[in-house]
């Protein structure tokens, strides 16, 4: 046989793979998917190792925030901010009318991603348990990032009582919902469940 | 590329592209690239010791997305590769066991080349090149085995940096830049860090060159003639020598992956897994196995030469060593190539490869008594091999009658020599 | 060629024989070597031995050592000693056990873990102890070395997360520390706070009473015995840890757990690897089978 009819490829003449070809392809194919194979790992060392996922929620004590106060913790490297509201706040956050929302869903990661954005959907935990008292938001604004005020005592609260962020002037009510201002969504509240009466989980 | 290009673009967009950037003619030559049809598998090292640069490169630049390079988070940093990383036990062990592959494969493509003559006229620039290689990675490991910062990096890296104190006159002020303070310490970490990220890169460059130089004097093989006629002594590159490479390729991995996955330490040294302590010398510091026989040669020079203290001396002896290899070319006064027509010379490169075995394993002894006394003999026969028996048996010894072709001497030596190393080599495969 | 084939494997020989070789030395006793649950290519940790070990880790020896590179978490991951395949009875569908971080013997076995967990600081600047968590490392006995070495008699007891790996002769030699103390030979003088063991590296020669040496060697018909000193006295003795699971309460026990359980700290993705391994072995086999058939058939033509 001559060399050039090899050194073509695994091909015969007329193109198409002959039986006694068929030993080459297998072996590339065979070191080829061991190639696939060795990717795996090097694509999933760049996914949050053990030590991150360890930090991936946050059990926080309530015990030490009282009425009428917030309190700013973090959580996946965001800020979350956790208001124990008053009996007040909690019947302003209720008696809003869905028409005035900028924004109609709850944004709840632990709801429907459809849900209405009703006070008592803002605050509902992801085992369905509502505990008014507690709202807990991610708080990050939805227009462009920045910290939004309104958490701690003396903070300017915005128009609506809630959280202003003075990046761009957007504007959230006590149930952390934009009302006025460039924001396009209400802030987000994130994973959260009870544990004990004190203590809440995030993420 | 030496051989005439057969590449015909058969496409407009090759023919197109041929014009610009012949890029697709110049794989499609290096496949066809006339290659000896007796090359034995001590000639698929080159291609061994390209995938392991590979390895050492992809994986490098993944550990480095995980590892601190700072004092006091460096040993931290690394266990949290070996712990939390996802797979980064398996990123590191191969990185780490990878280095001593790549060594273990190039000192048999060393000696390889020592044994055929692969340095001789034309290919001198070739083993150069090789040469040059080889320095690159061994600072390119030396600095890699700092990283981890554990007493052996500290030490092994004070060690080595105050080596070069013994250089007169400008030796201390060496020393002070290579540290950038006054011991090993952060900027040291730092800049072998920055070092061992860049080094790779330049043997890869370095590689590049290694392989244009021997395509365009063409490979040697293990009968040492060049080839005569293309058609009768050499055969394209691919399939042939790409399945035989490949095959090869794959069975060193399987030795690879036993280190790797079933005794990822044994060729490391159990103090590195402490943390480096500045001020606490481990009672044996030794280095990788890879290092040792120059570090035998360094401490076997414990006398003063004339007006060259020990201490200068051991660092001249090491570094000569290497450099040694340099003027081989012109050192070695045979015509004849391949130490298979060399019954004389073969017997001195059997002896010289104990002596490097040798020097291995005295390097791994602590530097007393009858230890240092062969390390010294070692030594001396090291440089004697060169300077000495390599220059006076070309004049003196009768080499055996060269075969006229390269399938002349696959015709007649293959049932003797061939079989009994190398089963299914192509000599063989009749 | 028979000249090259022995070449290449001195070559492999020596690679494989220089880590061995550079151990050697020293006039210590070689450790007694054990049969391990983790011995060999198909070893594995035995889950039990190594709660057993953790028992022991938290009863005796984090009196003194720390283990820094260990998290509570890790406990609780895939062949941790406190893994849970799934919730035990009594939790909630809510919960993923098998997730290191929310396995209720870890978070139990942090929260009321024999030291607390510095964190800090806290609005008024103050740094704070507080209940560890499992994302939290095991917190050691000591603040710093400083302290360590003051109540050590000037002696730091070392960090025994990697401590299987960081010693020659690995978990064999930290099992024939452990149980391989001995009564000072006659010919040796011991200063207050030292203990004898023929295990542990060091120079006996330096202890000897002066009336057994002479010009820095031992008199004749005495030996330097093998071995050394050190601060740690014997830590174990039988029966003063209670174990749960009717295994023997002895010295040689404690020691054959807590040496696993350290293995296990020191190498946590030892199962992991091995397993992997031998799925790696089996492909590069097969595939250097196929590319070896291959290979004959391309060349076959070749004379």
């Amino acid at each position: 046989m001559t060399t050039s009819a090899i050194k073509d490829g695994d091909v015969s003449e007329d193109g198409e793979p002959t039986r006694r070809d068929f030993i080459h392809i297998f072996g590339a194919a065979t070191a080829a998917a061991g190639a696939g194979a060795v990717l795996w790992p090097l694509v999933q060392q760049m996914n949050p190792d053990a030590s991150v996922l360890a930090l991936s929620t946050k059990e926080v004590d309530l015990s030490s925030v009282p009425v009428g106060q917030a309190i700013k913790v973090m959580w996946q490297g965001k800020p979350v901010f956790i208001r124990h509201r008053t009996a007040t706040e909690i019947e302003e956050g209720e008696a809003t009318p869905l028409s005035a929302l900028k924004d109609p869903l709850a944004r709840n990661a632990n709801i429907g991603a459809k849900d209405e954005a009703t006070d008592d959907d803002r605050v509902k935990a992801s085992d369905g348990v509502v505990r008014p008292e507690w709202l807990i938001l991610v708080g990050v604004c939805t227009h462009l990032g920045c910290i939004p005020l309104g958490t701690s005592a003396g903070e300017n609260r915005g128009d609506y009582n809630g959280w202003f962020c003075p990046c761009h002037g957007s504007h959230y009510d006590i149930a952390g919902r934009i009302r006025k201002g460039p924001a396009p969504e209400n802030l987000p509240v994130p994973p959260y469940q009870f544990v004990s009466d004190t203590v809440v989980k995030i993420g | 590329m030496s051989h005439v290009s057969n590449y015909k673009p058969s496409t407009g967009i090759e023919k197109w592209l041929d014009k610009r950037l012949p890029i697709v003619r110049f794989g499609a030559d290096f496949m066809e690239f006339p290659t000896p049809k007796n090359l034995n598998y001590w000639w698929t090292f080159g291609a061994i010791l390209a995938v392991c640069l590979v390895i050492q490169i992809i994986t490098g630049i993944v550990l480095a997305m995980h590892y601190t390079p700072h004092v006091d988070m460096a040993f931290a940093s690394v266990e949290h590769i070996m712990r939390d990383v996802n797979f980064g036990w398996l990123l590191r062990y191969v990185h780490a066991n990878g280095a001593s592959m790549f060594f273990l494969a190039v000192f048999i493509h060393m000696f390889r080349g020592l044994y055929y003559g692969s340095y001789k006229a034309p290919r001198e620039v070739v083993w150069m090149l090789g040469v040059v290689i080889f320095l690159l990675m061994m600072a390119t490991a030396f600095m890699g085995y700092v990283l981890p910062w554990g007493q052996m990096s500290y030490w092994g890296a004070t060690v080595i940096t105050n080596l070069f104190s013994a250089i007169p006159v400008v030796g201390e002020s060496i020393r002070t830049l290579l540290w950038g303070g006054f011991s090993v310490d952060n900027p040291t970490l730092n800049r072998f860090f920055s070092l061992h990220y860049l080094l790779p890169f330049a043997i890869f460059g370095v590689v590049a060159l290694h392989i244009w130089a021997f395509h365009t004097s063409g490979n040697n093989n293990p009968s040492g003639v060049e080839i005569k006629d293309v058609k009768k002594d050499a055969v394209p590159f691919h399939p042939y020598y790409t399945v035989k490479d490949g095959f090869a390729i794959v069975v060193f991995l399987i030795l690879f992956a036993a280190f790797v996955f079933f005794n990822p330490n044994s060729l490391g040294h159990a103090d590195n897994y402490i943390e480096a302590n500045p001020l606490s010398t481990p009672a044996h510091i030794v280095p990788e196995w890879y290092f040792l026989p120059f570090y035998a040669m360094l401490r076997a020079i414990t006398f003063d030469i004339g007006p060259i203290p020990a201490k200068l001396g051991g660092v001249i002896t090491m570094f000569s060593s290497i450099l040694i290899l340099f003027v081989l070319p012109w050192l070695d006064t045979s015509k004849v190539r391949s130490m298979r027509y060399r019954p004389i010379a073969k017997l001195w490169f059997v002896l010289f490869v104990i002596a490097c075995l040798a020097l291995g394993f005295l390097g791994g002894k602590p530097a007393e008594g009858v230890y240092v006394m062969w390390a010294q003999i070692a030594t001396a026969y090291y440089f004697a091999f060169f300077l000495i028996i390599l220059p006076l048996l070309g004049i003196l010894e009768t080499p055996k009658p060269l075969p006229r072709s390269i399938s002349e001497s696959v015709l007649h030596k293959a049932p003797k020599l061939e079989t009994s190393a190398a089963p299914g080599a192509p000599a063989a495969a009749e | 060629m028979t000249i090259t084939r022995t070449l290449m494997v001195a070559l492999v020989a020596t690679a494989a024989g220089s880590g061995a070789a550079l151990a050697a030395g020293g006039s210590e006793k070689h450790p007694e070597h054990q049969h391990w649950h983790f011995s060999g290519p198909f070893g594995k940790f035995d889950q039990n031995a190594l709660q057993r070990g953790y028992q022991v880790y938290e009863t005796v020896c984090s009196n003194c050592h720390s283990l820094d590179l260990v998290a509570f978490r890790n406990l609780g991951q895939k062949g941790g000693p406190f893994y849970l395949d799934k919730c035990p009875e009594g939790f909630g569908d809510s919960i993923d056990c098998s997730n290191p971080n929310d396995n209720p013997i870890v978070k139990a076995l942090a929260d009321k873990y024999k030291y607390q967990v510095t964190d800090g600081p806290d609005d008024s600047g103050d740094m704070f102890q507080r209940a560890a968590l499992p994302s939290d490392h095991i917190p050691g006995p000591y603040a710093n070395e400083q302290l360590a070495r003051l109540a050590n008699n000037n002696a730091l007891p070392p960090d025994l997360s990697l401590i299987t790996k960081a010693r020659s002769g690995g978990p064999d030699y930290v099992y024939s520390l452990i149980t391989g103390y001995e009564d000072a030979p006659s010919t040796v003088e011991m200063a207050a706070g030292q203990h004898y063991n023929p295990y542990f590296p060091g120079d006996m020669a330096q202890v000897m009473k002066p009336e057994y040496m002479h010009d820095g060697h031992p008199v004749e018909g005495v030996s330097v015995p093998p071995g050394g000193v050190l601060a740690m006295a014997p830590p174990l003795a039988d029966g003063i840890i209670e174990y749960g699971d009717g295994s023997p309460q002895t010295v040689e026990q404690y020691a054959k757990d807590v040496t696993e359980f350290l293995m296990w700290a020191a190498e946590p993705k030892m199962e992991a690897r091995k397993a992997l391994g031998i799925m790696t072995i089996i492909y590069l086999v097969i595939l250097a089978g196929i590319l070896y058939w291959s290979y004959r058939k391309v060349w076959a033509d070749q004379h």
